[in-house]
């Protein structure tokens, strides 16, 4: 027997012979001899449980953890402090083992957090409208490129060099296959280079894409690059944000941003290795119904009461099927929600206190880091929780002494940028003690 | 049940917080030494102010309006709605997996490596493919980078005409979408009256024009396609490639593999077959895998090992380039492991042995009292197409509302769309013999209804918090978010 699996021997007879069979072999009868399997998976037999705990709890002892280790790496992927009270929440299982709010009467649960979480979503970008998630903030910025050139029926996306390399990446690989160009915009001293956008931007314009806080952790001024984009018609301008940021800084819509996307795994959920994240896209109104992905919204149901439903369905996959916006069927669902109790639980004070925290200690960091001269800035622009300095030493040497010292360190941002060779990016969360932060720049100081 | 309709925002109160961290420990200078006035946002972000006792009851509250597995029977066809194991759970949550940096070196993550190897290796064995991606999302996330995969494949041959790709009409919405998402044209071929692939409606369709055929088997009508091997034939010869969607691979774990049946990529729904939550809507995990003549076109990075040590190779030949942030789901990817782990060889192979079994034995009682429009030996799942009584004003979303009065989650509806008032029950193998003995009793009970006092099949449900939510309302006059 299997813990997983309820039939009995005697129920698996009764179950066979009342539908005529007589062995569980019969039940795939119908699958031509040739093409089955007839011989065992070559795999290991079946595990108690204490056997698999013991084997996985091996693996990952051999990696080290951020909670072990004190974490100064950023570049996407954020140690920012997460409420215990998340976890607690989303272990419920009437959360975690229930399916897509298909039928709503038995999903209200679900179907509420979603809409409370585009809620949140518009109130921090300023947008009219926002989905119910897309997988990440990398796949966020290529589905919003994608709106915009539905929106425009242009074919040209721009997106600045100073968005995360890997962000680039994926766009690529999905214009290419839907005959999209991709124009990259170069940077000057950190940030998008606006005299060589202006030069860009024609009447082909479909989108340009701009991150703020970018990849190297500096506010990008968002105002005067959507004076820009705008100077084309129907020009979609597609902002990247940090959510967090968005306590202290300009909201998008402030600053002529038509789509607002970003990465929420700051806010609440694990860094996990990479994944799973969460993605999130917002915009004004005029994009409402071209959205991709699952959208909530309030209704009434048969007796007048208030209730959420999954809505605007006609853009999605199982009814338009090739003509939908996009692919996208899942959200993530649980993600959401960990989002959700993230915003709620800190609050207007809390998400502000959380963002002032991570700049004043960066900015701490940074003078401390570049106090002897040893290492130096790379640009001199104004940045929120991330920077990057340079110095004589090869990074993967930085890298492994700081190990030893018990500290994970930066980014190196040579595998990505060949001009910024020796260059690291540090990203300080209000997590950081300033001791923690002493203690890196003491033992950056003392490598040789 | 305690009554509970509050939103969030209608709890706030000023004053109230829920969070508390430490005093800052640096020098406290204003934000304006650090950024520029011009920057700074001059308003507060609207958020509610709320204790921590305020959320978690919140939230406990939404909880209880929510119907999960834990809670009852969910036959929900193509879902594979089977029990989600508590230990995936913990072991996910591993100290060593769930605070690892994704950019953290190499040396700093062999553990993580090595599960990503091993699992790459257990599913493409499962599979009978060579190699993995395991960055796809979500299922419809897998199939798009399969087929832009296949993309890369034609377009490496110099061959840049194929510019379709064919699906059979019983195929998921998301097979014509993502197809199209590539780029591609897309061609529906039609079933036959068994529900199989027409045979020479494909050869008909098939031409130098075509890139692939996207394919599930066990097809949504839960029947194998015993003619793949001539299937892939015709697509093969005609300069094709064959892609499966692997939505249905909890019927043949352990006793056919798509790679042997001529599938050139495939992808898995490791949400469906290895038993990851589905969290009321993801996150999910799609990864995909390819046969040989294929690896050189996988999106980068894939996981590799040279001698004892895993590593991240970001050295593909002709790679898609990267379709995900970072490296996949790979919480997902720690539970499904957890799964495979547990279940050997030997346990997939029953499971799968167990979801047919139970598939076919509800299929033989419901027939009596519903119409079963193709009657054959099913694999996981099998479409009934509503009442007997087709003139009966019950229709099929009446019968999924009073399930909700009995205390079900239904099964899927109105899909797959060549069966008219389709209900796809999918049981899976995680279900006792009673439990599905009580839910053929409920349909029974539902199908007399529909003769004796229909009504209470159009009045359902009236056991649940809210009935049937005007669904055009919403979509007519959208309210996306709380106003106040």
């Amino acid at each position: 027997m299997y813990p997983y699996i309820p039939t009995t021997r005697e129920d698996e007879q009764e179950m066979l012979k009342s539908i005529g069979l007589n062995s569980p072999e019969d039940l795939f009868s119908d699958i031509p001899k040739d093409l089955q399997l007839n011989r065992e998976l070559n795999l290991p037999k079946s595990k108690s449980e204490l056997e698999v705990s013991s084997y996985l709890t091996a693996l990952a002892n051999k990696n080290c953890s951020i909670s072990e280790l004190t974490c100064f790496l950023g570049a996407g992927a954020y140690d920012h402090y997460i409420p215990s009270i998340i976890n607690h929440i989303i272990s419920r299982s009437e959360f975690y083992t229930s399916y897509t709010p298909y039928q709503p009467e038995i999903s209200q649960g679900t179907l509420q957090y979603i809409f409370e979480f585009q809620t949140l979503i518009c109130n921090l970008t300023g947008m009219d409208v926002a989905n119910a998630s897309l997988y990440d903030g990398g796949t966020a910025i290529t589905e919003a490129a994608l709106m915009a050139a539905a929106h425009s029926r242009k074919d040209e996306i721009i997106i600045s060099k100073t968005v995360r390399p890997e962000s680039i990446q994926i766009l690529k690989t999905y214009a290419h296959v839907q005959g999209l160009k991709v124009i990259e915009v170069d940077m000057k001293d950190g940030v998008t280079d606006l005299e060589a956008l202006d030069g860009l931007v024609n009447d082909n314009t479909a989108a340009v894409v701009v991150q703020s806080p970018n990849f190297f952790g500096i506010i990008e001024d968002l105002k005067a690059t959507s004076e820009i984009v705008h100077k084309a018609k129907k020009a979609s301008f597609i902002a990247s944000v940090d959510p967090i940021s968005l306590a202290v800084l300009k909201k998008p819509s402030e600053l002529g941003v038509d789509i607002v996307v970003g990465e929420a795994q700051g806010m609440g959920i694990p860094v996990s290795f990479g994944g799973p994240y969460l993605g999130f896209i917002a915009a004004r109104s005029e994009y409402m119904r071209k959205l991709p992905g699952r959208i909530v919204g309030q209704t009434e149901d048969k007796n007048g009461k208030r209730s959420f439903v999954l809505t605007l369905t006609a853009r999605e996959q199982h009814i338009r099927r090739e003509k939908a916006t996009s692919n996208i069927c899942s959200n993530q669902g649980l993600n959401v929600l960990a989002a959700t109790i993230y915003m709620v639980t800190m609050g207007k004070e809390g998400l502000k206190e959380v963002a002032l925290q991570s700049t004043k200690k960066a900015h701490y960091a940074f003078e401390q880091l570049t106090k002897s001269g040893k290492y130096k800035p790379v640009f001199d622009k104004p940045f929120f929780k991330e920077f990057a300095v340079t110095s004589d030493l090869c990074p993967e040497n930085i890298t492994k002494e700081l190990r030893k010292a018990n500290i994970i360190g930066g980014y190196n941002l040579g595998k990505d940028y060949p001009q910024l060779e020796n260059a690291v990016l540090y990203a300080v969360t209000e997590k950081r003690t300033k001791d923690e932060i002493d203690r890196l720049s003491s033992v950056l100081e003392g490598i040789k | 049940m305690r009554k509970y309709d509050k939103l969030i925002f209608e709890l706030s109160k000023p004053g109230r917080k829920a969070y508390n961290l430490p005093e800052l420990d640096v020098e406290d200078k204003c934000i304006k030494n650090f950024i520029p006035e011009e920057f700074l946002s001059d308003s507060e972000v609207n958020f509610p102010e709320l204790s921590e006792v305020d959320v978690v009851r919140h939230y406990t509250n939404l909880s209880n309006k929510n119907y999960g597995l834990d809670t009852g029977f969910y036959p929900l066809g193509s879902c594979t709605m089977k029990y989600n194991p508590k230990i995936n759970e913990d072991t996910a949550r591993y100290d060593g997996f769930a605070n690892i940096h994704p950019y953290q070196s190499e040396d700093c993550a062999q553990g993580a490596l090595q599960l990503l190897y091993e699992l790459d290796k257990s599913l493409a064995e499962i599979a009978g493919m060579d190699k993995m991606s395991l960055q796809p999302a979500a299922g419809a996330h897998g199939e798009l980078t399969g087929i832009m995969v296949i993309k890369a494949y034609h377009e490496n041959n110099g061959d840049f005409n194929r510019n379709k790709i064919i699906v059979p009409d019983s195929a998921h919405g998301t097979n014509p979408a993502t197809a199209a998402m590539a780029g591609y044209k897309i061609v529906e071929v039609k079933s036959t009256k068994e529900g199989l692939v027409d045979i020479e409606a494909l050869k008909a369709v098939v031409g130098d024009d075509t890139a692939g055929l996207m394919l599930t088997n066990p097809n949504t009508l839960g029947i194998f396609e015993k003619d793949i091997k001539e299937i892939a034939k015709i697509v093969h010869d005609a300069g094709g490639q064959l892609y499966y969607d692997g939505a249905n691979a909890n019927a043949i774990l352990g006793h056919a593999r798509p790679g042997d049946m001529g599938f050139d990529v495939v992808h898995f729904n490791l949400h469906k077959t290895f038993s990851t939550p589905h969290g009321g809507g993801g996150p999910g995990a799609g990864p995909i895998g390819v046969k040989k003549h294929l690896e050189e076109f996988l999106p980068v990075p894939i996981v590799q090992k040279e001698g004892e040590r895993y590593f991240l190779d970001y050295n593909v030949p002709h790679t898609i380039g990267k379709v995900k942030d970072f490296y996949g789901h790979f919480g997902i990817l720690v539970r499904a492991y957890t799964y495979i782990l547990t279940m050997g060889s030997d346990g997939l192979k029953k499971a799968s042995e167990i979801a047919v079994l139970n598939a076919n034995y509800m299929a033989n009682k419901l027939k009596e009292h519903f119409y079963l429009p193709i009657d054959t030996l099913f694999k996981h799942e099998f479409v009934l197409g509503g009442l007997k009584d087709t003139l009966s004003e019950v229709t099929t979303l009446d019968i999924a509302k009073r399930l909700l009065d009995l205390g079900y989650h239904p099964p899927t509806v109105y899909f797959p769309l060549i069966i008219n008032q389709a209900i796809m029950i999918e049981p899976t193998e995680t279900e006792s013999k009673e439990t599905l003995d009580e839910f053929i009793d409920a349909m029974i009970q539902i199908s007399q209804e529909s003769k004796d006092n229909p009504q209470i099949l159009k009045d359902a449900p009236n056991n649940t918090r809210v009935s049937r939510p005007d669904e055009t309302k919403a979509a007519r006059s959208p309210i996306l978010k709380y106003e106040g």
